[in-house]
């Protein structure tokens, strides 16, 4: 999960970095380009309310910017980043968060996947079982083969008339 | 379950679906819930806008029923709900106090002295700090406050005489009378 999700990020950071960041850090003072790195790796998982589908990093809104000194601010002060995520939940919700956190208003949606699956299995499991019972269980009476015989022959006869 | 039922399913789960994303399609995702309903108003001491060298803070608010109207002179909207603001004053039903957001003195104070005043006070947040403690991530927004401090409702956008009367002032009503 964690090695998948610093993958993403890196891809994510190298994408927008090279587009968008050189913009919106202009302002910004690093001491080290760990700092830096670290920065933009907290920015990058915030969302701007304004135009919803960028991140704190891409966002040239006004807000966005407003957000990303007081991040640097916090970030400055030595905070730690949960407290930084902390604070601005507590102002602008969840909604902030790209990632939400695990919480009962959102099990379905982070379980939902998985219990869909299980359905889906147990079904399949039902279906398979119905099948195979179908086929070996019934043991064919007299009457059924009649039947049976009467269809083949009809059956059989128009087959061998096509082809 | 029957034959016939079964083949019901598919068309049941449809329906399902199909539901759920025509809610969606009426939820405007512009509006982001406050986590700050039910809590205590963010603490300020700001400049008034009328008075540079006064001070105006969350405790003179506090005690009463009142409104917090979210505005700036470059928000267009705020334009336009400004005169259901002025009708809503003059009824006197509520106290209605602005948060003048990261504007130009000059400007809100010109903006005030031409379309008329609705406000009994005005906070400068011209840095738009206090906005970012109220959530503020887009004027116009107007909050509804209890005589206890505590954020009852926020209006995102601007107000309508038909928001007003549906939404705000019943609850003015509620929250006045202490029922709630």
């Amino acid at each position: 999960m964690s090695t998948v999700k610093t993958i993403l990020l890196a891809v994510l950071l190298t994408l927008s970095v090279s587009v968008f960041a050189a913009a919106t850090l202009e302002a910004f003072k690093f001491t080290s380009a760990a700092d830096e790195q670290h920065f933009k790796e907290l920015i990058v998982e915030l969302r701007c309310l304004v135009c919803q589908n960028q991140s704190l990093l891409d966002s040239d809104a006004e807000l966005a910017h407003d957000l990303r000194v007081e991040v640097y601010d916090m970030l400055q002060a030595g905070q730690a980043d949960t407290e930084i995520i902390d604070f601005l939940v507590a102002r602008y919700g969840d909604f902030v968060l790209y990632s939400p956190p695990v919480k009962p208003s959102t099990y379905l949606l982070w379980f939902g996947p998985f219990v869909l699956l299980a359905v889906a299995l147990v079904l399949l499991v039902f279906a398979l079982r119905r099948q195979r019972h179908a086929t070996d269980q019934k043991p064919i009476t007299d009457m059924d083969r009649q039947q049976l015989d009467r269809i083949l022959g009809k059956r059989g006869n128009r087959t061998d008339r096509e082809s | 379950m029957s034959r016939k039922l079964r083949y019901l399913v598919p068309l049941a789960v449809f329906l399902l679906l199909a539901g759920l994303l025509f809610r969606g399609l009426s939820l405007d995702p512009k509006l982001v819930p406050s986590p700050l309903i039910g809590k205590p108003m963010p603490a300020f001491t700001l400049p008034r806008l009328q008075d540079p060298d006064a001070t105006i803070s969350d405790a003179d608010l506090r005690g009463e029923v009142f409104l917090l109207n979210i505005w700036a002179t470059w928000c267009t909207a705020c334009r336009a709900e400004h005169d259901v603001l002025l009708q809503l004053a003059r009824t006197g039903k509520v106290k209605l106090y602005g948060l003048n957001y990261q504007d130009q003195r000059p400007d809100a104070q010109r903006w005030l002295r031409q379309l008329g005043n609705p406000y009994v006070a005005n906070a400068f947040d011209a840095d738009g700090r206090t906005g970012i403690d109220w959530g503020v991530y887009g004027a116009p927004e107007t909050f509804v406050i209890d005589r206890d401090g505590i954020i009852r409702h926020k209006h995102i956008g601007p107000l309508t005489v038909e928001v007003v009367n549906r939404d705000i002032l019943p609850l003015i009503e509620t929250l006045k009378s202490g029922r709630s």
